[in-house]
């Protein structure tokens, strides 16, 4: 029994360690968002003193954040409304095996989740750029929502799955069209796992890199992932108002995270855990 | 891929436990409605954009100019040419190192999860890096940590602890890249391990205590091979992403000093978009994603053989 409550402690002190590694990086974003220049160069280490909130404005308007923000705001919401609408649809009839040919189309899903960003980025640039379509959200949303659909038809499915079918007989019975039993009826009891889907393509679709750089990059107003990218350039050196727009970007996210962690969790872990 | 029904015949079979009383015809019809807006999106998006991309590695293309056919001779350029090399050693180095570090940490540490089971929130603690955007993490990595001037790293050298940048170390580059990243990664797989356990009855870990079994028996015993598909499935998806690492290299050293941290991703942009190849960027990006997608058949057939079970 010793040595067990020995372990105990040890495997504590090891969550312990690794909690303050995990902090201790972020630990230093939110401190230096708040210190000048100076101060960040004197002593990262530091509390600031005295505290220079105005980091967080001069921040916002030197890199005009706010119209990039407003720019990343709309392609997340254009994608999740396209993946959420499209890949319900796709994951009930999935599920109640609708189409005769489910398995060869749920064999392409499969197959398509393996697909990485760089066997695509090519053929598109170049499609979107003789289009005249580069710096489009529509377009880039649309990408995204390629992207993401074997994954939401995949978790999506397994909440279809639990919807007991008696349900849409008495539905049935009822006199519901087929359609009709889908909104009213089926739709209502998976929303937990919709929006598990729209907070995990929506977390996605904010921090992904590749594809905004590519289509935005030479924008006027870039996604905000793209513009913070370019402030090395325009900052330089000035590592405080990196770190507060740091803050602004990863701020939100992280709350969000923390207030509906169980859905993120849950739909992070969704498909890794293999039984 | 048929994106249309294909001639539904009547007297199909139905598949078992949904028999409808419609007919199976308008059933699968309206099946097709169902499917048909992402399948649509899906193709055009996904499935094209591949074709043309292995297509384009066969080809010669400035992008402006009509492609010419130039064969293998892309594959064979690059297989003789000195940067594909490195850029695909280093991807092999990340390899060795994602599937070796983050996993030994992660299994490690979601079984301490386990055991303590007061700390079990730090979970949610841990996967905090791997939502934050890539281009946020390296950013604070970057001024935070590794810079000699703002960083943890230059305060120590100011306390006579002097611990070179090694973002800016034609030797060390790529493993500062990688410290960020696995910053960032441990805590996922973690969590993924984590639930993992959590579905191994407890009854058997207890009765192994009984017997005396310690917290590594445990580990190494029991827990570890009653989730070996997970595992399995991880060290699979970590083969595949090793071989697309785009972001962290990009933001961090751009493949530098001196092209020491060059992967195969950034070797493609570089020769897309910085030097108007397409088709060697083609041919490089169905390399990667080719090997990716063979390590993943791979992975079905172990899992078809009942190498699972």
């Amino acid at each position: 029994m010793q040595t067990r409550k020995l372990e105990t402690t040890a495997l504590a002190g090891l969550l312990l360690l690794m909690a303050l590694v995990t902090l201790f990086p972020i630990a230093l974003m939110l401190l230096n968002s708040v210190k000048s220049d100076v101060a960040v160069q004197t002593n990262p280490l530091a509390l600031p003193n005295p505290l220079a909130l105005d980091n967080f404005s001069k921040a916002w308007d030197q890199a005009h954040l706010g119209s990039s923000i407003f720019l990343s705001v709309r392609i997340v919401l254009l994608t999740v409304l396209f993946t959420c609408t499209t890949t319900c649809l796709a994951a009930y009839a999935l599920a109640r095996r609708k189409v005769r040919h489910w398995p060869l189309v749920s064999g392409y899903f499969l197959a398509a989740t393996t697909v990485p960003i760089t066997l695509l980025i090519f053929p598109l640039y170049s499609l979107v750029v003789r289009m005249g379509l580069l710096g489009n959200e529509i377009v880039l949303a649309l990408i995204y929502t390629a992207i993401y659909t074997p994954f939401s038809i995949f978790l999506l499915r397994s909440y279809f799955l639990a919807v007991p079918l008696e349900l849409e007989e008495a539905a049935q019975l009822d006199g519901a069209a087929g359609f009709q039993i889908f909104l009213q009826v089926v739709l209502p009891l998976v929303s937990p796992g919709i929006l598990t889907v729209a907070l995990i393509v929506a977390l996605f679709t904010w921090n992904e890199f590749l594809l905004s750089l590519t289509f935005f990059q030479s924008e006027d107003v870039k996604t905000a992932i793209v513009e913070f990218y370019s402030f090395q350039g325009r900052f330089g050196t000035q590592w405080s108002l990196m770190m507060a727009s740091s803050v602004i970007l990863a701020g939100p996210i992280i709350v969000i995270f923390l207030v509906l962690q169980r859905f993120f969790v849950e739909g992070l872990v969704a498909g890794s855990v293999k039984g | 891929m048929p994106a249309r029904p294909a001639g539904s015949e009547a007297g199909s079979e139905v598949a078992p436990g949904v028999a409808w009383p419609a007919s199976e015809r308008r059933r699968d019809l309206s099946g097709w409605f169902y499917v048909g807006p992402s399948l649509l999106i899906n193709c055009l998006f996904l499935l094209f954009p591949v074709f043309a991309t292995l297509w384009m590695s066969l080809t010669s293309w400035n992008g402006l100019e009509s492609p010419q056919w130039v064969g293998a001779a892309n594959f064979l350029e690059l297989f003789a040419s000195q940067p594909f090399w490195g850029a695909a050693v280093n991807n092999a180095k990340w390899t060795v190192i994602f599937l070796t570090v983050p996993i030994a940490l992660a299994l490690l540490v979601a079984a301490a999860l386990l055991r303590v089971r007061r700390l079990g929130f730090l979970q949610t603690l841990f996967l905090v890096p791997y939502i934050l955007p890539t281009v946020v993490q390296a950013r604070v990595w970057q001024g935070m940590i590794l810079n000699p001037e703002t960083g943890l790293f230059g305060w120590l050298g100011k306390h006579g602890i002097n611990i070179p940048d090694p973002l800016i170390s034609t030797t060390f580059s790529l493993y500062g890249i990688a410290i960020v990243n696995l910053w960032a990664w441990w805590g996922f797989l973690t969590v993924i391990f984590f639930a993992a356990f959590r579905q191994i009855d407890r009854s058997l870990l207890e009765a192994a205590q009984v017997e005396g079994a310690g917290f590594w028996q445990q580990l190494i015993h029991i827990q570890i091979p009653l989730i070996k598909p997970t595992v399995l499935f991880m060290l699979i998806m970590t083969f595949v992403w090793s071989f697309l690492v785009f972001d962290y290299v990009y933001v961090l050293t751009d493949g530098g000093p001196a092209g020491s941290s060059e992967v195969l991703s950034t070797l493609a942009f570089r020769y897309g978009f910085e030097r108007f190849e397409f088709g060697k960027a083609a041919a490089i990006s169905a390399c990667a994603g080719l090997l990716g997608m063979f390590a993943i058949s791979f992975y079905l057939w172990l899992q078809k053989k009942g190498f699972e079970r």
